[in-house]
């Protein structure tokens, strides 16, 4: 049982590494794309190819650059988290209402202050469902780390697996299930309190 | 070390038949998903109150982590093709259902008040009306459900359900980069064009007067 619980934690610190690396270069890159839109659709479409590729092509092929390991696995979910994250900070960024910046602007707030007292915490609920996206994935992909050989739950998923043993197969898929479904339904209740008060009258659309 | 030529020689024949294998198991999954969740979603359309209980149920089952799920059917099913293809197809399930459900939803209320003038019926509404101008919808739903699965189906190789994850995960375990790029560069690609061509048909079913530009 302590064994469960510490692959979970350490499956969880995984995938929470990849997508925080992700939220520090994607939500700064969402916010340079609503300034410079021309750049939106090629970085978009290039998130898009990267989330297409299967994830243990993906783990399979950077196993090659970064080696067996953890490193491998971080460096993948990072590179799946992007799509999410850079795509609900720009599309919640610019849903924001344009007559809050006009009103922001008559205010004399500058470029800077725009941002980060009006655009972000208006779309701040948003941008947390594409880290939520992202995490939830996240923890699915962490599985399959350990054929990569990082640790987590895939651990014990897999020696179950190739050792026939049913009972070691469900202690790791069901604390992986759950984790998901837990960090899911969690973050889903964050986000609803992070709507700021003057909006939570309408629904905000996360995508 | 074989030489790229030697090995495409000796290994060319198997990745072509491991990437069939692959398709076949993809697509499978997904047309036996898209027969089931297109018509549960056009009936969920039409009762609301059990469309947030059967989406709650299929969000959470996507939600479960693939080789978690892989873990959970080898018990009941044990391995090869047939428990495969069972996640797959139950992966498939939620954005083709969700696309079908909002894709009718979502129809102008003032299309069908012209339907209802004209003196269609219910199914004269769905067939003439609801269901044409939500085909691109339920399409894009279709196009993620077999991205998705053609990158789990990677997975199925691990119960033994063979696919392009065979020559991957035999190339991991010997370090065999040349076995790994072989399995993974055609199942990126198949994935890529799959999504691509998909994204053609969804255009080119989308009615004229609906498209953007």
């Amino acid at each position: 049982m302590d064994r469960v619980l510490a692959l979970s934690w350490q499956h969880l610190s995984l995938s929470v590494t990849g997508v925080l690396l992700a939220a520090a270069g994607g939500i700064p890159l969402g916010i340079l794309l609503t300034r410079h839109r021309w750049l939106a659709k090629p970085v978009m479409a290039a998130t898009e190819v990267i989330q297409t590729i299967p994830s243990l092509a993906m783990l399979a092929l950077l196993m090659m650059l970064f080696g067996l390991g953890d490193t491998t696995l971080v460096v993948s979910l990072f590179l799946y988290s992007l799509l999410p994250i850079v795509r609900n900070t720009y599309t919640g960024l610019l849903g924001v209402e344009p007559s809050l910046l006009e009103a922001g602007k008559g205010m004399g707030m500058t470029r800077g202050q725009l941002i980060w007292r009006v655009q972000v915490p208006i779309a701040l609920p948003v941008i947390l469902a594409g880290l939520r996206v992202a995490l939830v994935t996240a923890i699915g992909i962490a599985t399959i780390g350990v054929l990569i050989g990082a640790g987590g739950l895939g651990t014990l998923i897999w020696r179950g697996i190739q050792t026939r043993n049913n009972t070691m197969v469900l202690m790791g898929a069901v604390p992986a299930a759950l984790l998901a479904i837990l960090t899911d339904a969690g973050l889903a209740l964050l986000e609803q309190t992070l709507v700021p008060r003057g909006l939570k009258k309408k629904a905000v659309s996360a995508l | 070390m074989l030489s790229w030529t030697e090995f495409l020689a000796v290994k060319g024949p198997g990745i072509l038949s491991a990437t069939w294998e692959h398709l076949m198991l993809s697509l499978g999954a997904v047309l036996l998903g898209t027969l089931i969740a297109v018509p549960l979603g056009i009936i969920l359309a039409r009762h609301e109150r059990g469309a947030s209980v059967v989406l709650g149920i299929a969000s959470t089952i996507q939600t479960i982590p693939s080789l978690a799920f892989f873990g959970f059917v080898l018990p009941f099913l044990g391995i090869g093709v047939v428990p495969a293809m069972t996640v797959l197809f139950l992966y498939s399930l939620l954005p083709i259902l969700r696309n079908t459900y909002t894709g009718i939803r979502e129809v102008n209320p003032a299309y069908l008040e012209a339907g209802i003038g004209m003196g269609m019926n219910r199914r004269q509404l769905l067939t003439w009306i609801q269901f044409p101008l939500a085909f691109p919808v339920i399409m894009s739903g279709i196009r993620v459900s077999t991205v998705y699965i053609i990158s789990w189906a990677t997975l199925s190789a691990l119960i033994g359900a063979g696919g392009l994850g065979d020559p991957i995960l035999a190339g991991i375990h010997t370090y065999d980069a040349k076995l790994i790029i072989a399995g993974a560069l055609p199942a990126a690609i198949l994935a890529l064009l799959v999504s691509w061509l998909l994204g053609l048909v969804e255009y080119a079913v989308t009615p004229r007067g609906l498209r953007q530009r």
